[in-house]
């Protein structure tokens, strides 16, 4: 009894230890006419874009670095370091620079699931900042005229930014105007419409305590709205703790909230809408190939307008998700559009276009955008780091492109050269199979 | 009176700059490539002739200041239009320098030409900030702020003297562009040539035309015109340019005006004078119309009027649209 116990112990060890062997082995050596299952993990389209991501963003660092060598050789290094080095370095502590850091990937991973939402229908969506512009707009007026708690102003955000998506979507479908023109004049449309509506149009008159009566949306110094801490507590977004986990030694908390829980649910949810559902199927399917699709009996207009509506919809959120920190405010009579919504671009092709990789690529450009905002006293402003992320986005505009050229071409001399080596291979073996 | 010849001076003045670019842009989508980055050759070729300008003046001054004897400065100092020249100069070569890195990218390696353009936007308005802070701080102002400060007198040709008329250098060189634009584009070998690789660049591979060389021409032209297009909006109406702004979308609309213009240089000409116009409008809104901007009618709304009125034209001419064939699409020997 004993003795067989251990005996089926020690075979299925055996037979354990067999299977990952031959697993191991599968990866090196083809095996059951399959080729390495290594290989077959570089040769995937997912490897491959993951891999040319990683080297346009290697390569966007190094023009970066020589960049600032031409500018200030003598300081580059430390300059380049403390951008590497990102909200790490924040004065205040790691954890304070860390809690502000992640407080602006959630806006980014909105501002790039909105480009690459609708990417994947075909439509470059450049007209993010507009999107947010509008989102931010709604957020503010719900919570500084209205009162409103935040669920509420992030509910407004998505429904102007929703409203600011179809116009592009609209115009191409009923009059097949280019998106891309349609977004760069809606995005000036919305910022002047913005400043116009804020500036003058809006009267109210709301007490917030005795000392405080506001009647416009911009505070005492008249520059940026009100800080919303001090004039609607509820529409701040909770932050469940993570405030005073993410906190400095001798500061207070930093801004980080629920904000980034959201972003990344919303990540979640986007990923599985694309790559699960028939609508989701249908969206990529008229990117694709829209005369294929349309044979197919999928509506690509309506598949259009909706696709760019959902992805104003996300820009707007992210507005939201940013101003209802209160991390910053709006400026008042702004002449220039939000470079934090056109990091959804370098977001979106950084990930790949895919929903879960645009968290870390936020992260990685809040990171970046963090560390050189700490760039003070120096020739370096904080647009060092838009610089980084506009050579990337070069970079990913061609780079996914070569490789694949690349490892096409790879994959092409290797069947090559194993034809030759088959041919090569004496003809005898055929025979000696025929002897047997 | 005196409105309506300040109305046409602004006019001139953004039509100038609208056609110069749209110009460019026209260049490069004959030749097959969408310049989606105009604006940030725009925003590149104004910080490269703002900084020479700025730098070369701060060089007069000192020379004149210290009684200096170098020649080259006093040269500088005898004939502003020297300047003028220089700094003309240098924004159309840093234009055209910008621009090639769309060429490399779309004609060589086949990118994305929107996504590449709209990072070389992006870059463009980034690297302007960063330039114009360390130039500051290196040899201006000792401070690290985003605007250039410079002389814009030698700029301006003045016709009127009461009530005050001047036009800009930049519009004579919108008139030459006009009248090479056009002889260039239909009556020479060079410009057929050039559409052809727009229209159907397999066809024109196929009479041994050269269509890369053709498109690096195209897209190096517009990236000229759009370097001088940068200046001609920084300079002449303002004697501080604030480059966190940008060209404030000058750029775009003058894709817009390009459409509006259906890619022919006359049309375009006429495009941009209209759209000029409109923002001339914007500016002087105040003066014009004191009872609107009363009644709640702000210098926010006219600003909107040019962006809304393309977005009326687009919408009305799209389906008549006469855009090269084969623009955005990258060439392929292999498919020819």
């Amino acid at each position: 009894m004993k003795n067989n116990f251990w005996k089926v112990l020690g075979g299925w060890f055996k037979k354990t230890a067999q299977n990952i062997g031959r697993w191991f082995k599968s990866l090196f050596v083809s095996m059951d006419d399959k080729e390495p299952k290594l290989r077959t993990l570089m040769n995937s389209p997912k490897t491959l874009s993951f891999v040319s991501s990683i080297i346009c963003i290697i390569g966007g660092l190094l023009v970066g670095y020589l960049i600032i060598i031409l500018i200030d050789a003598k300081n580059a290094t430390s300059i380049f370091g403390s951008i590497l080095k990102g909200g790490f370095a924040n004065p205040y502590g790691a954890g304070y620079g860390l809690g502000n850091q992640l407080a602006y990937t959630a806006p980014l991973i909105m501002v790039g699931l909105s480009v690459l939402f609708a990417y994947k229908t075909g439509m470059f969506n450049i007209g993010v900042a507009g999107q947010y512009t509008l989102g931010a707009f709604g957020a503010l007026y719900c919570a500084i005229v209205l009162n409103a708690p935040w669920y509420v102003c992030i509910l407004a955000a998505m429904l102007l930014g929703a409203v600011w998506g179809a116009i592009p979507g609209l115009f191409k479908a009923l009059f097949q105007v280019n998106e891309v023109i349609t977004c760069i004049m809606f995005n000036w449309i919305g910022l002047y419409m913005v400043n116009d509506l804020m500036s003058s149009k809006i009267t109210f008159t709301r007490v917030i305590n005795d000392n405080l009566t506001i009647s416009s949306m911009f505070n005492r110094g008249g520059a940026n709205t009100w800080s919303l801490a001090t004039v609607n507590k509820s529409s701040l977004l909770p932050d469940w703790g993570l405030g005073e986990l993410f906190s400095g030694s001798s500061m207070s908390p930093s801004k980080v909230s629920i904000a980034i829980i959201i972003a990344i649910v919303i990540a979640v949810v986007i990923q599985i809408l694309l790559n699960k559902t028939t609508f989701g199927y249908e969206l990529r399917a008229c990117g694709k190939n829209k005369n294929a699709s349309k044979y197919a009996g999928i509506n690509d207009k309506s598949n259009i307008i909706l696709s760019m509506t959902i992805a104003g919809a996300l820009a707007g959120i992210g507005a939201a998700l940013l101003f209802l920190t209160d991390i910053q405010q709006f400026p008042k009579s702004t002449t220039s559009l939000s470079s934090l919504a056109f990091n959804g671009i370098p977001v979106a092709f950084m990930a790949s276009l895919n929903p879960i990789g645009s968290i870390f690529a936020a992260f990685f450009v809040a990171h970046i955008s963090e560390g050189a905002g700490l760039l003070t006293g120096t020739t370096f402003s904080k647009e060092m780091a838009n610089v980084f992320t506009g050579i990337i986005i070069y970079f990913c505009a061609f780079a996914p492109l070569v490789i694949e050229q690349l490892s096409k071409r790879k994959n092409r001399l290797e069947m090559q050269m194993l034809e030759e080596a088959d041919n090569a291979k004496p003809k005898e073996e055929d025979g000696k199979e025929v002897n047997l | 009176m005196t409105n309506i010849l300040l109305i046409l001076q602004f006019t001139i003045l953004y039509g100038t700059v609208l056609s110069l670019v749209a110009f460019g842009g026209m260049f490069s989508e004959h030749s097959g490539i969408i310049n989606i980055a105009l604006e940030g050759i725009m925003v590149i070729g104004a910080i490269a002739g703002a900084v020479v300008l700025a730098l070369c003046q701060r060089a007069v001054d000192a020379a004149t200041m210290s009684a200096g004897t170098v020649q080259f400065l006093t040269f500088m100092q005898a004939n502003p239009g020297f300047i003028v020249v220089l700094s003309i100069l240098a924004a159309a070569l840093a234009g055209g320098v910008y621009s090639l890195l769309l060429a490399f990218a779309s004609i060589n390696l086949k990118a994305d030409q929107t996504i590449g353009g709209t990072a070389l936007n992006l870059l463009a308005v980034a690297l302007a900030i960063v330039i114009a802070k360390s130039i500051n701080m290196t040899y201006l102002t000792n401070s690290a702020n985003p605007q250039v400060r410079y002389v814009n007198s030698a700029f301006k040709i003045q016709i009127l003297e009461n009530p005050r008329f001047e036009i800009s250098w930049f519009f004579i060189i919108a008139l030459i562009a006009l009248i090479a634009a056009y002889i260039g584009l239909y009556k020479t070998r060079f410009g057929l040539r050039l559409m052809s690789c727009g229209e159907h660049p397999q066809a024109a591979d196929s009479v041994g035309i050269n269509v890369y060389k053709f498109r690096y021409i195209g897209v190096l032209i517009s990236g000229i015109l759009g370097g001088i297009g940068g200046l001609a909006y920084v300079v002449p109406s303002v004697s501080t340019w604030n480059f966190e702004q940008g060209v404030t979308g000058f750029g775009f609309l003058a894709l817009g005006v390009m459409i509006f213009g259906q890619w022919k240089p006359l049309r375009i000409f006429g495009a941009a004078m209209f759209f000029g116009l409109f923002r001339a409008i914007a500016n002087m809104s105040d003066t014009l119309f004191p009872t609107l901007v009363m009644n709640g009618f702000t210098t926010n709304i006219f600003n909107m009027l040019p962006f809304i009125a393309s977005m009326i034209i687009l919408a009305l001419t799209s389906k008549s649209s006469r855009a090269p064939k084969a623009e955005g699409i990258p060439y392929d020997k292999g498919l020819r």
